[in-house]
């Protein structure tokens, strides 16, 4: 009888180290977790180290540094007893173009314990009517399609998606998205890599935001989002200047900038902050033109994250 | 016998090289290219050579004209229908990034490996069959002295060839290129181990410098195999040498094969 699996952490990552061969620091000491059941993204960039990280992950590599727990196991030194329970979506293909798409889901299947039928996964991912079409003649999205259905032809416990969405259309995305979400609901853990911040804000449990190689925010997408602050702007009415507006600081208004006429206000009170300047434009009885209230979202979270983050490394490289 | 329910099939590594070379010999049949260079330059190229045979004073030598041609045919198979032809589906396996999804999987490097390389490791060995069967019947080869050496001399070709392709195949960026790569190889095999020229042509201080190359020895095992003059202690340095070449390939496929492209 094997040990049972510690129950909440499937994927246990401590301060995970990548260095390439000519010294690039990839993935400079990364840490987190991933429930069973979880759906978790890593966003970021391109070259923000989300390949490097799920290669190692993966156990395609062995880390430079730290330490990473795939259902309690090493996932490179204990290659044969984590793989049959992970299934992997590489960033690209990696199929030969000449076979079809039956073969080559035939041939994978042979080397997957337990796997699927081959028709069964192929529908799964909707790929059925292209069975017999070469893969050199597939659609990028149909191969992004494949590369799931291989994925998932071993019905694993876990699985790793690496811009699992990549050429796909609106449709398919939204395919996949259901997909993934019927298999988490069915105890599947995922772990996906992406760059479109919908899909993380709409697929993911939690997500952690990669910026060169660290973690610069983890949480679930509201509390990543909530980190944030809200935004209002307008066009400041003829005749009027930001200092015949209400005290800024009265409203919940953490800072301001002005450029030409327009206003742009940041605030964690957006109701209160956008309460009391409608009211101050109702009793003035000025039209604030261009008004535009948005609490944060993760686009703007995630930008605001990387726009910290670099002003952190230039203020680091004027201090050294 | 047992009323469980059937887990789904285990995977074994016999099962999976299977499913592997499955693919690979579909993929060969649809290469034809690979097809035409691995199966029809073997069996062409030696018997082209004949009227170049016939003015060699083979006969000074013990030799017949059927005993040089047929361990050249041989030697053309090794190099032509198994290294060059891996060195090329190494290649264009990795490029394509299949290599580095197969080893997301379950199979272990060693059966990726050894798994694509089973269709073409059995299309060299009928080869060598049909070679030794048709010189026989062709060229008045005379039946076997000593087959077993042959066998041996086939079969330790096979693997270093397939080894050799392997590590080639890492210093070969592209498939187009794998025409150049695999080019010392060939042409130092054909001269200098016997392929072509038997060794037992060249001058003597030469030729013990030749017999130490990797093919050499594989060359000399096959020849022997008919010819049965090769002593025992002879046939023990000619096996230690391609043994040795052998152990050193596999190694180096172990220590240096290219599992991605560069970036």
């Amino acid at each position: 009888m094997e040990a049972r699996d510690t129950k909440e952490h499937v994927i246990e990552v401590t301060d995970l180290r990548r260095v390439y061969g000519g010294g690039f620091q990839a993935v400079r000491g990364i840490s987190f977790h991933v429930d069973r059941g979880e759906i978790f993204a890593l966003l970021g960039t391109n070259g923000a180290g989300k390949t490097s990280t799920v290669e190692l992950l993966e156990g395609l590599e062995r880390p430079d540094g730290g330490r990473i727990r795939i259902l309690g196991h090493d996932p490179y030194t204990e290659r044969a007893v984590v793989r049959p329970r992970t299934g992997v979506m590489l960033q690209e293909g990696g199929f030969p173009s000449e076979l079809t798409v039956k073969e080559t889901a035939r041939m994978w299947a042979g080397c997957v314990s337990g796997a699927r039928p081959v028709g069964e996964a192929l529908a799964l991912v909707g790929l059925a009517g292209k069975a017999d079409v070469r893969v050199k003649q597939l659609s990028g999205g149909e191969r992004r399609r494949l590369d799931l259905a291989l994925a998932l032809l071993g019905k694993p416990e876990v699985l790793f998606l690496d811009e699992p969405t990549t050429g796909l259309d609106a449709e398919g995305r939204r395919d996949t998205w259901d997909l993934v979400r019927a298999l988490r609901d069915a105890g599947t853990t995922v772990l996906l890599t992406t760059h479109y911040l919908e899909e993380a804000e709409g697929l993911a449990d939690r997500l952690a935001v990669l910026h060169q190689g660290r973690i610069a925010a983890a949480g679930t997408p509201a509390e990543v989002t909530a980190a944030q602050p809200s935004r209002i702007s307008f066009q400041l009415p003829e005749g009027y200047f930001v200092g015949d507006l209400p005290p800024l600081g009265e409203l919940g208004v953490s800072d301001h900038e002005v450029e030409g006429r327009l206003v742009r206000l940041r605030t964690r009170e957006l109701q209160r902050a956008a309460t009391g300047l409608l009211v101050w434009a109702e009793r003035a009885g000025v039209e604030l033109k261009a008004l535009d209230v948005r609490s944060a979202s993760l686009e703007e979270a995630f930008l605001q994250i990387a726009r910290d983050a670099s002003e952190q490394a230039s203020e680091q490289e004027v201090a050294a | 016998m047992s009323g469980a329910m059937v887990k789904g099939s285990v995977t074994t590594p016999a099962s999976r090289m299977a499913a592997l070379a499955r693919a690979e010999l579909t993929l060969l049949g649809r290469s034809k290219a690979t097809v035409i260079s691995a199966v029809l330059v073997p069996l062409a190229l030696p018997f082209s050579l004949r009227p170049v045979v016939d003015d060699m004073d083979v006969e000074d030598s013990g030799l017949t004209v059927g005993l040089v041609l047929l361990p050249a045919a041989i030697g053309f198979s090794l190099l032509f229908g198994v290294y060059a032809a891996l060195t090329a589906i190494y290649t264009a396996r990795r490029e394509e990034l299949v290599l580095k999804r197969l080893r997301t999987g379950e199979l272990r490097d060693t059966e990726i490996i050894a798994g694509s390389a089973l269709p073409v490791f059995t299309m060299g060995l009928v080869q060598c069959l049909v070679l030794a069967v048709g010189c026989t019947a062709f060229l008045d080869v005379p039946a076997p002295e000593a087959p077993h050496l042959a066998v041996l001399g086939v079969l330790l070709g096979l693997v270093m060839c397939a080894a050799l392709a392997a590590v080639t195949a890492s210093v070969t960026r592209t498939v187009e290129s794998a025409q150049v790569t695999t080019l010392p190889f060939v042409l130092v095999s054909m001269v200098a181990s016997g392929v072509t020229v038997p060794l037992e042509l060249l001058p003597d201080r030469v030729a013990s410098v030749c017999e130490l190359l990797p093919l050499s020895p594989v060359i000399t095992l096959v020849r022997s195999g008919w010819t049965g003059d090769l002593s025992a202690y002879e046939a023990l340095g000619s096996l230690a040498t391609a043994l040795a070449w052998t152990v050193l390939a596999v190694f180096a496929v172990g220590r240096w094969f290219r599992w991605e492209p560069r970036r």
